[in-house]
C-alpha cells in the first residue's frame, strides 16, 4: 500500500549530486512530492529530505539505489509517524482588505502565523507547521484575496535518531587504509536505520 | 618513437616538479599499472595525445576506428584480464560515442576508466565547438563521472577513478578533463593510489549471523539448487565457489555472464539459465526447495515471469551490491558481501550431501534436451549448416581452452549453449545490455588482455556490420583474432520472434551482407567463406592455427531457431523444446 515516506540522504557536498539522485526517481517514473537540500550540522555534509508517496518495498529499493551513489554516505526512510516534520509557507495578501475585514490578531493567534512584512499595499504572513496547518491558513485567507502563496519543502528530524554527527566524525577519523565497516545498521530493522 | 626520460615525471622520490595536467594524467595511468589504452584523438584531447608521444615506451595506444570500438575493446580487455580498461576520447561526438559502451559496462559490471577531453573551462555551457554536457549524459550509465577543470585535481581524481572502477561491484567511470586543465602547468607532488573514499562502500561487512542462518536453510534442503553469475568471476572466487558446490554436491547452473566460472563440463554443471538456457535448470528452478543465488542479479531474461519464479523455494542470495538484494526476487536469507569472503564461511557450515536423486533429475532433463535439440542441432541430417555444429568443431579443435567473444543474437545464444569452456574469463559477451556490434572490438581488447590465449569472435551478420570498421584496427595493429561470421542472412533473433510470435511477419529483418572475403581482403586480412559441411572442420582447424587474424564466413541455415526457449511472459518451467510446444 502506498503512503507518504520521508527519505533522508546524507551526502558529500558535490556538484551534480541532486541530478544523480533525481535520476533514480525519474528512471522509475516516481514523482517527488517535496525535496529539500541544505548543509547539515557537519561541515561538508549535506542533507536531502525527499518526500514521496510509494509502497515500502519501492521506497526500500530506491533508498538502496540512492545509497549506492558514490557521494552518498547514508540513507534513511521513515513514515510520518517516525519523524517530526515541518514546512514553512508565506502568504501575501492585500493590506487594505485584511485590515478592513479580518481581525488580524485573532487570525495570527488561531493559525499560529505571524506577519513578516506589513506594508501599505500588502502584508506577508508566515506559517510554519504541517500540511494541515498551512492549508488552514490558505483557506482562511483565500476569501480575502490571497495574492501569492509559496510553501517550502519538508524538513524532518527522525525521532529515534541520535543524529549523524558522530557517525560522520567516525568516518572522518578513520585511517584511510583501514577496512571499512559498513551497513552497520543492518541489524536494526526495527529501529531507525532501515538500510 | 622512444620516450624522452627527461620529460617524464619521477614520482618515487616525491620531488615536486612542474608538470602539465596531461603529463600528470599519463603518469597516473602508469602508476596504476596501465599498459594499454584504446582511443581516438581529437581537438579537445590533443594535449593528452601530445604528451602520449613521449610515453610510447610505457603506454601502448591502440588506435580504433570509432570510439564505440575503443570502449568495447577496453571492456574485452578488462573482462579477460581482470584489470581496468582505459579509453581516451575527445569531447562532444567522441564522448557521446562512448555512451553505448558505458551502458554496457555498467550493466555488466566491467571496470573501465574513460578519459574524455572537454572544451576550455571558460567555454563550458556556451555550446562551444564539440561541447556536450558529458557528465550529465553519462551519469545514469556510469558508476562515477567527474569533470576536472583544474590540473591540480588530476592525480587525485584519476586515483579515485581507478579505485571506484575496480573495487566493490566494478563499473565504468568517466573523467572529463577540460583542455585548459590538460595544458595547465602545476606543481606535481607525485601520485598516490586511492584506498579510501568516505562515502563509498565497496564491500559490505560480512554478517556471520546471516551465514549461519543460510547454512541452516541449506542443511535442511532436500533439493538445493545453485545458480551463479559473474559475481563469482569478478570476486576471483572460482576456487571458493567450486569448493562450495562440491561439498554440497549442488547442481549448479550459470547465467550467461557466469559461464566458465567453473568448467562447463564439471559434473555439477547442469547448464545455462534463462530464456535460451538449458531445459533442466529452467524447469527444475520451480522444483528446488532452496535456491542459492551467488553473484547474480535475477535478470528478467533469467527469471521469466517473476510471479511464476521459484515460488516454492527458499531463496538465499549472495551479492556484493546491497541494491541487488530483494530487487527482483525476495530472499529468505541475504548474504551481503564479497563472495570470496562469504563462500568459504558458508562452505564451512554446510553438510556434505549426495543429492543423488535430485542430480539425476537434471541428468534426465539433459538426456531429453540432447535427444530433442542438442544432438539434431550438432549433427544435422540436412545439407544446411547449423551454428551448433560450428561450435561443436570449435570445441573439438580448441578443447575448450579458447576465449569465445560473442556479439548479440542467435549466434550468441548458440555459442553460450554449446561452447565448452575450461577456464574462467573465457566467455566475453554483452549480457545485460545486449549490444550488437560488441564482439569485434571486444575481441581486439580480449587479445590484448590475454595475448597468449586463442581469441575467437563469433559474430552474426547483423552485429558484424555494426562495427566492422574495426577490421582497420585489426589490420593496423595486426591483432591475431579469429573472426567467425555466422551468416544466416537475417537478423536472426528478431526473425525468430517474428516467426513465433508475430505470425511470420518478417518486418525488416532480411539483411544483405557485403562480400566479407573481399571486405577482409581490402583490410589485408585473410578470409574464407564456407557453405559446405565437408570443408567446415578442416577450415576451422586451418584458421585457428593461422598466425594472423582471419575472417571466416560460415553460411548457416536461414530460418533455424534457437531452442529451448522460455517464451516471453511465461514462467521458467514453461520452457519449450520446439516450436510445436508453443
Amino acid at each position: 500500500m502506498k503512503k507518504e515516506y520521508t527519505i533522508t540522504v546524507y551526502t558529500e557536498n558535490q556538484i551534480g549530486l541532486i541530478n544523480k539522485i533525481a535520476i533514480i526517481f525519474t528512471r522509475r517514473k516516481i514523482n517527488i512530492e517535496s525535496l529539500n537540500t541544505s548543509p547539515s550540522e557537519v561541515e561538508g555534509i549535506h542533507r536531502f529530505t525527499i518526500v514521496i508517496n510509494e509502497t515500502e518495498d519501492v521506497v526500500r529499493k530506491l533508498s538502496r539505489q540512492i545509497e549506492k551513489l558514490l557521494d552518498v554516505l547514508k540513507v534513511d526512510f521513515n513514515t510520518d509517524e517516525e519523524i517530526i516534520w515541518q514546512e514553512m509557507a508565506l502568504y501575501k495578501v492585500a493590506a487594505d482588505v485584511i485590515t478592513e475585514k479580518v481581525k488580524v490578531e485573532r487570525l495570527l493567534r488561531e493559525q499560529g502565523a505571524r506577519a513578516v512584512v506589513i506594508r501599505k499595499d500588502f502584508i506577508i504572513f508566515e506559517c510554519t507547521g504541517q500540511r494541515e496547518e498551512i492549508n488552514n491558513l490558505i483557506k482562511t485567507l483565500e476569501p480575502y484575496g490571497l495574492l501569492e502563496f509559496v510553501r517550502s519543502a519538508r524538513i524532518a528530524i527522525i525521532k529515534k535518531s541520535d543524529g549523524f554527527h558522530n557517525k560522520v566524525k567516525d568516518f572522518e577519523y578513520r585511517v584511510p587504509s583501514e577496512a571499512l565497516v559498513e551497513n552497520e545498521f543492518l541489524d536494526q530493522n526495527e529501529g531507525i536505520f532501515s538500510m | 618513437m622512444t620516450a624522452n626520460p627527461a620529460q617524464n615525471i619521477d614520482t618515487k622520490d616525491k620531488i615536486v616538479k612542474q608538470a602539465t595536467g596531461s603529463k600528470a594524467l599519463l603518469d597516473a595511468l602508469i602508476q596504476e599499472g596501465v599498459k594499454t589504452i584504446f582511443g581516438y584523438p581529437g581537438g579537445a584531447i590533443m594535449p593528452v595525445y601530445d604528451a602520449l608521444y613521449d610515453y610510447n615506451d610505457q603506454l601502448e595506444h591502440i588506435l580504433v576506428r570509432h570510439e564505440q570500438g575503443a570502449i568495447h575493446a577496453a571492456q574485452g580487455f578488462a573482462r579477460v584480464s581482470g584489470k581496468t580498461g582505459v579509453v581516451f576520447a575527445t569531447s562532444g561526438p567522441g564522448a557521446t560515442n562512448l555512451v553505448t559502451g558505458l551502458a554496457d559496462a555498467m550493466i555488466d559490471s566491467t571496470p573501465v576508466v574513460c578519459i574524455t577531453g572537454q572544451v576550455f573551462a571558460h567555454l563550458l555551457g556556451t555550446d562551444a565547438f564539440q561541447e556536450t554536457d558529458v557528465i550529465n549524459i553519462t551519469t545514469p550509465v556510469t558508476k562515477w563521472s567527474y569533470q576536472v577543470t583544474n590540473a591540480e585535481e588530476i592525480p587525485h581524481v584519476i586515483a579515485k577513478a581507478f579505485y571506484i572502477a575496480s573495487t566493490g561491484r566494478p563499473g565504468p567511470v568517466v573523467i572529463d578533463i577540460t583542455k585548459n586543465a590538460q595544458l595547465q602547468i602545476f606543481d606535481y607532488q607525485g601520485y598516490e593510489k586511492c584506498l579510501h573514499i568516505r562515502s563509498y562502500k565497496p564491500k559490505p561487512e560480512v554478517r556471520h549471523a546471516y551465514i549461519e542462518e543460510a547454512a541452516k536453510v541449506i542443511n535442511e534442503a532436500k533439493r538445493p539448487f545453485v545458480i551463479y553469475g559473474q559475481g563469482v568471476i569478478l570476486g576471483n572466487a572460482e576456487q571458493e565457489f567450486r569448493a562450495f558446490i562440491e561439498k554440497g554436491n549442488f547442481p549448479s547452473a550459470w547465467t550467461i555472464l557466469g559461464m566458465g566460472a567453473v568448467p562447463t563440463d564439471h559434473e555439477l554443471s547442469v547448464g545455462m539459465l534463462g530464456m535460451h538456457g538449458n531445459y533442466g535448470p529452467n524447469l527444475l528452478t520451480n522444483e528446488c526447495d532452496v535456491l542459492i543465488a551467488v553473484g547474480m542479479r535475477f535478470d528478467d531474461r533469467v527469471t521469466g515471469r517473476l510471479d511464476k519464479y521459484a515460488k516454492q523455494a527458499k531463496i538465499i542470495h549472495l551479492d556484493i551490491d546491497p541494491a541487488e538484494i530483494d530487487k527482483n526476487v525476495k530472499s529468505t536469507v541475504a548474504i551481503w558481501g564479497d563472495c570470496k569472503e562469504t563462500l568459504p564461511l558458508l562452505t564451512n557450515l554446510i553438510q556434505k550431501n549426495e543429492n543423488k536423486d535430485w542430480l539425476q533429475k537434471f541428468k534426465d532433463c539433459s538426456i531429453k534436451e540432447t535427444e530433442k535439440v542438442i544432438f539434431p542441432e550438432q549433427n544435422p541430417t540436412s545439407e544446411i549448416l547449423t551454428m551448433a555444429e560450428v561450435l561443436k568443431y570449435i570445441n573439438e579443435i580448441t578443447h575448450g581452452d579458447a576465449i569465445i567473444v560473442t556479439d548479440v543474437g542467435q549466434h550468441q545464444m548458440v555459442a553460450c549453449r554449446y561452447a565448452q569452456l575450461n577456464k574462467t574469463r573465457s566467455n566475453i559477451t554483452s549480457g545485460g545490455l545486449g549490444t550488437m556490434g560488441f564482439a569485434l572490438p571486444a575481441a581486439i581488447g580480449a587479445k590484448y588482455g590475454a595475448p597468449e590465449r586463442q581469441v575467437i569472435a563469433i559474430i552474426g551478420d547483423g552485429g558484424f556490420q555494426m562495427t566492422l570498421q574495426e577490421l582497420g584496427t585489426i589490420m593496423q595493429a595486426n591483432v591475431n583474432v579469429k573472426i567467425i561470421i555466422l551468416n544466416n542472412q537475417f537478423l536472426g533473433m528478431v526473425r525468430q520472434w517474428q516467426e513465433l510470435f508475430h505470425h511470420n511477419r518478417y518486418s525488416f529483418v532480411n539483411i544483405t551482407s557485403p562480400d566479407y572475403v573481399k571486405l577482409a581482403s581490402a583490410y589485408n586480412i585473410d578470409a574464407k567463406k564456407v557453405d559446405k559441411r565437408a570443408e567446415l572442420k578442416s577450415t576451422l582447424k586451418d584458421i585457428l592455427s593461422h598466425d594472423n587474424p582471419f575472417v571466416l564466413e560460415v553460411m548457416v541455415g536461414k530460418e533455424n531457431n534457437v531452442f529451448p526457449m522460455v517464451p516471453q511472459g511465461r514462467g521458467v518451467s514453461e520452457i519449450i523444446l520446439s516450436k510445436e510446444e508453443l
